[in-house]
């Protein structure tokens, strides 16, 4: 933090000035590495890598955002990541959490920033409101806009948390007053991960942390620069409520039997089917649940645009490019109404018009079969 | 006066063709079907256990069956369009040329907008596909380059195998499966609207043409006017020659 002593120790050390044993350390390794999606043998790489890295230096903007992420961040699981990672270690600047304030802390970040540049990891919670020149979202007197630039200048890496960094989330939603940005469309010269979720789960967060330190590179991302171990699999694909999917059990309101014995939340509007997460493995609040778990569908949160696709409570497609209501269905019953309506309507046009060549034809086609000869 | 006419039966599409067609028919019918029970799958009263029941797994593993034989019947009609003769040719569907665009008005004037010429002259009704027909397929090859796409696309994360896999990039290309749900859900509308219209048109034709339109995508044949032939040579002629070639290689 801005007042600690700037002395360069490692994960370990800290760990254990903290008062954890070495035991809790090596759990700790263990856990983070099954967390990162690693296999059991390099439990020892994870471990070995806390030991002997010295701590990155982390600076954590706040934006336009509700400090959901920093709060799922605090609750992850393990103790260490709290203590460790977020807490006292790490974080050269946090509005949230330091203790230091005003001008001091300010100057502390500038401090880090000249040290440590190209050096630290830059994590970016909220997104950047670009509207009205940046005057939507000012800290310190400056605008969010002017911070990013200046902090991602020297940042080795930005890490994106949550969907408004990565996406925009509800400040962006239709119509976007304050034209609320997420990072990625700002800071087009250095690697980002984009860690969406509103908010993202904590051992993601702190998975992604510990990847970067272990390995000293990003994780494997996918195209839309997520990390592949959080985000390649659809909640819907890893719920435990998917066997009553697959069996065509659905519960048809919150409140029907269906609902109580834990069916398929699909008909209520469930957006697991669509939004790519690792809820349905890793869930919250350590372990205990998640949305689906608890009787409640995905609302999608990580997916992006999730605030306008859609209501939350049913299971509707769009049409693309209209705005409104534009109901598939609703359009696609109706076009096909009109359309059996104007093939009628064509059928006896043709008839009228073409009466002659029929008639003539029909006569024809008669007098032919009075000429069979049998 | 009038007059009078000869038709002579013309095999117009080759039994690949009519595979094509039929096979097609049967995908699109099961996946729209399959495709609106996902959409909206219907209350069932079961007290079964899920470990007992696989109902929607199986509406599922059809739709994904019939994808499969829509994607492979259309290889084989991209295949046939090089291979087969000149009303299953590619160069039927080739849209920028003069007679296809006279013919084009032709169809729109006598057919779409009902206008009686002076005098019919049946040399310009099409023997293979009309060109207004032509553009609707080149549409509708588009409209299922589409679904096979974005079907693949929301298929393809769940996929083991990497023919859908190939199709994981649509995903992120468009933010999500969202978006991707939508256009595949609308596009399937078009399809239905197709279909509509096309059935329509069939009967349309063969009602007042009655050169088998119908029954041709069956048999394969439409009768055609004699004047449309080179030489409109008698059907008996040509028995008795093969007759006689028999006879001459024996």
């Amino acid at each position: 933090m801005a007042t600690k002593k700037e002395v360069r120790e490692t994960y370990y050390e800290s760990i254990i000035k903290q008062g954890y044993s070495r035991r809790d350390f090596m759990k700790f390794a263990t856990y983070i590495a099954a967390y990162m999606g690693l296999e059991n043998s390099m439990v020892g790489q994870v471990a070995k890598s806390l030991e002997t890295t010295y701590r990155v230096p982390v600076i954590w903007e706040h934006f336009q955002e509700c400090t959901c992420c920093s709060e799922s961040f605090i609750r992850s699981d393990h103790p260490i990541v709290a203590d460790i990672i977020l807490d006292k270690i790490s974080l050269d600047y946090t509005l949230t959490l330091m203790a230091a304030s005003g001008h001091q802390a300010e100057a502390a970040k500038k401090a880090t920033m000249e040290k440590y540049k190209g050096e630290y990891i830059l994590c970016v919670e909220g997104s950047v409101p670009m509207g009205d020149d940046g005057n939507y979202c000012c800290i310190g007197g400056r605008s969010a806009k002017d911070i990013l630039l200046e902090s991602a200048e020297g940042a080795k890496a930005i890490i994106a948390w949550g969907s408004c960094a990565s996406n925009g989330c509800v400040q962006a939603a239709k119509p976007n007053p304050t034209n609320a940005t997420p990072i990625h469309k700002i800071i087009k010269n250095k690697p980002i991960i984009r860690v969406p979720g509103c908010p993202p789960i904590g051992e993601v967060m702190a998975g992604v942390i510990i990847h970067m330190v272990t390995f000293g590179r990003l994780p494997e991302l996918d195209r839309l620069g997520r990390p592949k171990a959080f985000y390649a699999k659809r909640v819907h694909d890893s719920c435990y409520r998917r066997p009553y999917y697959d069996a065509g059990l659905f519960a048809e309101t919150f409140d029907d039997k269906n609902a109580k014995d834990g069916y398929c939340l699909y008909k209520l509007g469930c957006k697991g089917p669509m939004t790519y997460n690792s809820c349905g493995t890793i869930k919250w609040n350590n372990g205990v649940s998640y949305p689906i778990q608890s009787g409640h569908g995905c609302i999608g949160c990580s997916e992006e645009n999730f605030w306008d696709n859609g209501p939350f409570y049913e299971r509707l497609a769009k049409v693309p490019g209209l705005h409104a209501e534009g109901l598939a269905d609703d359009i696609g019953k109706i076009g096909a109404g009109v359309l059996a309506g104007g093939l009628v309507v064509h059928a006896i046009g043709a008839n009228i018009s073409k009466r002659k060549e029929l008639k003539s034809r029909i006569n024809r086609g008669k007098s032919n079969e009075k000429n069979i000869a049998s | 006066m009038k007059k009078i006419r000869n038709f002579k039966r013309v095999y117009v599409w080759e039994l690949p063709v009519r595979i094509f067609h039929w096979l097609n028919v049967l995908a699109l019918f099961v996946l729209v079907i399959t495709g609106f029970l996902i959409a909206n799958p219907p209350a069932i009263l079961s007290s079964a256990e899920a470990t007992n029941l696989h109902s929607f797994g199986i509406v599922r593993f059809l739709h994904f069956t019939a994808a499969y034989l829509f994607f492979f019947v259309m290889i084989l009609r991209v295949y046939w369009a090089f291979a087969g003769n000149r009303f299953a040719s590619w160069k039927a569907f080739w849209p920028f040329t003069k007679k296809n665009w006279n013919n084009f008005w032709h169809v729109m004037k006598i057919d779409i907008m009902l206008m009686n010429e002076k005098e019919e002259d049946v040399t310009k009704i099409s023997i293979g596909h009309n060109s207004v027909a032509t553009l609707s397929y080149i549409f509708m090859f588009v409209l299922a380059l589409v679904q096979i796409i974005t079907g693949f696309a929301l298929y393809g994360d769940m996929a083991s195998w990497w023919l859908p896999k190939m199709f994981t990039w649509v995903i992120p290309l468009f933010g999500g499966d969202f978006l991707v749900r939508s256009i595949h859900h609308a596009a399937m509308w078009l399809f239905i609207f197709f279909a509509m219209v096309h059935v329509y048109l069939v009967f349309y034709h063969d009602w007042l043409e009655g050169r088998g339109e119908v029954s041709s995508m069956f048999g394969g044949y439409k009768f055609v006017c004699d004047e449309r032939l080179k030489h409109a040579h008698n059907e008996e002629e040509i028995e008795i020659k093969e007759e006689k070639g028999i006879v001459a290689t024996k």
